[in-house]
């Protein structure tokens, strides 16, 4: 094992890192902040990358990627106030009534793409990110980093800063902390619980289709594509702590380099075996994640 | 009653007494057969376009008189992507619907799920894609390609162009796994090498490392076994990594037309693949195959080769039947060891007595239009062989005596 792979696979693991970071922070905030168990987080994600899809198809292909981005973030928000406001709204307090009721609009949602476009769709990347910054000579030769993949971490930052600069500047990020500490008590002083709920589900939702967008540039967009996601956004969610976003960061990076370590050495699937067993030896010890939210709508859920 | 009403009625028992005579006959004159494959679920995609040319080949043999004189009846179950659906449903036709064959199936899964209830049942089952070989059941007839029918010839074709270093890149399940035993054994011994061997679980769409892996391993040509939505982020993955066609070729066993259209042309485009029908073969049963095809399932339609298996099926169980002069399913099995069939879209087939078929290996490369043009073939069709020689020593299968 050389310097050259080595470095590669550094890379590979914050690529990694990042992605994961993207499909999860989506659902740090609907499971985190609201205890919804939404299954259907992973189909938010692919119809992003259905919505960049459908761009592509009517703009020029420059500037697709810059409009598919913002537009799958706004299409997707509204499905979920949409979802929120007819489906998720009679079941907070019940989370695995949530969890039945999202895995079915899963099911929906993958069954309809399937119907419409039976192979899937495929988002052409733009000429500007087809390319690598690639060392070609001197003993580094063979370092590799595709424009894609830097493309997708300084994305995955941008959304997790602006994430971090609403949660706790802003007045909506002040009363989304405020419910969730205390719903009652929000409630008693004149936040608008409801609004809120609204809010950071549809934040939520959008999230995710602006990580299906920008994830369609390196993988697959088919109907049955959330299901490859939402498993390890839930595994993010989870050994990050639930209700922070610091520990879906730190969870998504230390899956991200762990899982470019062992793959090293190992096969996909063996690392895949590995790292879970290591996930479930870390949550006996820390059972609540890496950063444990203190708040009362914790406890009351416990 | 009047003398009219009187006429009336008797006209009316007379014609209903025809209708039921008629009826019975007709009934009598029919043949049940069924066909068993994913019309939902994860699979639907690729087994309803196999259905659709089965009950093509069905409906054009009804048409020209059926088979010893009987009409076919054919009944459609779905099978769900699921084995346990696929055992089941094999049951119903059989012992409800009376069916005297079955053609289906896709998966190895869904394969093995169903041979006991043939065995037990002592129907047929006639089983139209490629697979990893290493089981013979007289039960079945296995029209897809044995290993040494697809991968085995494209390793020959890859000596032929130089290529001696290999790395070979697979979905995690037996299939792939299997080919890639025998794969390795056939080219440890003549003398390539493989350089690495990576198996990804089906689905699963990050290849960063595995890419890496095949950079530091600097092989010649990849072997890939890949199955479904990994492919696309395996190619997209690769060209991001600045690799194309010409710097690391890549030679496929699960891409044919409709994945290569539908994973986007331009990303596979001057690939290989190998299988034992093209839809660019230039011959006039093809020709007028397509034609039918896509006056009966739209323009748009692309053929690919397990299409085109589970459409001959119909015809080398037709032609078995009329030799056989029988439905029994020992007597068909009997009457098709040796049978030829001429002209099919494929070129010339003939049924080995491991029930197996002979047929012509291709290798293609992916034009810019997502067909692919024939650059090499094995010119004689080639003997299937359920049991690599190399890789499974010792064990044969041969149902002649």
């Amino acid at each position: 094992m050389d310097a050259v792979f080595i470095i590669n696979q550094a890379f590979n693991g914050l690529s990694l890192a990042s992605i994961l970071l993207l499909a999860a922070l989506g659902l740090a905030l609907s499971f985190g902040l609201m205890r919804v168990i939404n299954m259907a987080h992973g189909e938010m994600l692919m119809l992003g990358g259905v919505v960049a899809y459908l761009v592509q198809q009517n703009v020029p292909k420059s500037v697709s990627l810059w409009l598919a981005l913002p537009i799958a973030f706004i299409a997707t928000a509204l499905l979920g106030i949409i979802l929120e406001a007819t489906i998720i709204r009679w079941l907070y307090g019940r989370p695995l009534d949530t969890l039945l009721a999202t895995w079915g609009i899963s099911l929906i949602l993958q069954q309809a793409v399937i119907l419409w476009q039976p192979f899937g769709v495929s988002f052409v990347t733009p000429g500007w990110l087809n390319g690598q910054i690639s060392i070609q000579a001197g003993t580094l030769a063979g370092v590799t980093l595709p424009y894609v993949r830097i493309f997708v971490i300084i994305l995955s930052v941008l959304v997790m800063l602006g994430l971090a600069f609403l949660l706790r500047y802003t007045r909506m990020g002040l009363y989304v902390r405020a419910v969730n500490q205390s719903r009652d008590m929000a409630s008693a002083l004149g936040v608008n619980t409801r609004f809120v709920d609204m809010a950071v589900f549809a934040l939520g939702t959008g999230l995710a289709g602006l990580a299906g967008a920008a994830l369609a540039t390196i993988s697959p967009i088919t109907g049955v594509i959330g299901s490859s996601y939402i498993i390890n956004a839930f595994l993010v969610v989870i050994l990050g702590g639930v209700g922070s976003i610091w520990g879906a960061l730190l969870a998504a990076v230390s899956l991200g380099f762990f899982t470019s370590f062992f793959e090293s050495f190992y096969s996909v699937s063996y690392a895949k075996v590995i790292i879970l067993l290591l996930v479930i030896a870390l949550l006996q010890w820390r059972p609540k994640g890496f950063i444990v939210t203190r708040s009362r709508a914790l406890e009351e859920s416990a | 009653m009047k003398p009219s009403q009187a006429r009336a009625s008797l006209l009316g028992f007379i014609a209903l007494t025809i209708a039921l005579v008629l009826g019975n006959v007709l009934a009598q004159d029919t043949v049940k057969v069924g066909v068993l494959h994913s019309l939902s679920g994860t699979m639907a995609i690729s087994e309803v376009t196999v259905a659709n040319a089965t009950e093509l080949a069905i409906n054009e043999i009804n048409k020209a008189g059926g088979v010893l004189g009987k009409q076919i009846e054919f009944i459609v179950e779905d099978g769900g992507s699921e084995p346990a659906v696929f055992a089941q449903k094999a049951q119903k036709l059989i012992e409800e619907d009376g069916v005297v064959t079955v053609f289906g199936g896709w998966t190895s899964a869904s394969r093995q799920a169903m041979l006991p209830v043939f065995e037990n049942t002592g129907n047929l089952l006639w089983y139209p894609v490629q697979f990893e070989g290493n089981e013979c059941s007289p039960n079945i007839m296995y029209s897809g390609a044995q290993p040494n029918q697809q991968a085995l010839p494209a390793l020959d074709w890859a000596f032929e162009q130089g290529y001696t270093k290999f790395f070979l890149i697979g979905s995690d399940y037996v299939y792939p796994q299997t080919a890639n035993f025998i794969l390795n054994t056939h080219i440890a011994d003549r003398g390539g090498e493989v350089l690495g061997e990576e198996y990804i679980p089906l689905g699963d769409t990050n290849f960063s490392s595995v890419i890496n892996k095949v950079r530091a391993a600097e092989p010649e040509l990849i072997f890939n076994t890949l199955n479904g939505d990994s492919n696309v982020a395996f190619f997209k993955q690769m060209e991001a990594a600045g690799y194309d066609s010409e710097s690391l070729p890549i030679m496929s066993f699960s891409i044919a037309e409709q994945e290569a259209m539908a994973m986007g042309v331009e990303l596979v485009a001057g690939n290989y693949a190998a299988w034992n029908y093209f839809q660019s073969l230039d011959n006039p049963a093809n020709a007028a195959f397509i034609e039918a095809y896509k006056a009966a399932y739209g323009a748009d339609a692309v053929i690919t080769d397990p299409m085109i298996h589970g459409y001959i099926d119909v015809y080398l169980w037709k032609a078995a039947v009329e030799k056989a002069g029988s439905f029994d399913t020992d007597a068909v099995r009997a009457a098709a060891y040796g049978l030829v069939l001429e002209d099919t879209p494929m070129g010339t087939v003939t049924v080995d007595s491991n029930q197996s078929i002979y047929q012509t290996v291709y290798v293609g490369k992916i034009g810019d239009d997502g067909q692919f043009e024939i650059i090499w073939d094995s010119g004689e069709p080639v003997k299937p062989e359920p049991y690599d020689a190399l890789a499974f020593p010792g064990n044969t299968c041969d149902f002649a005596n």
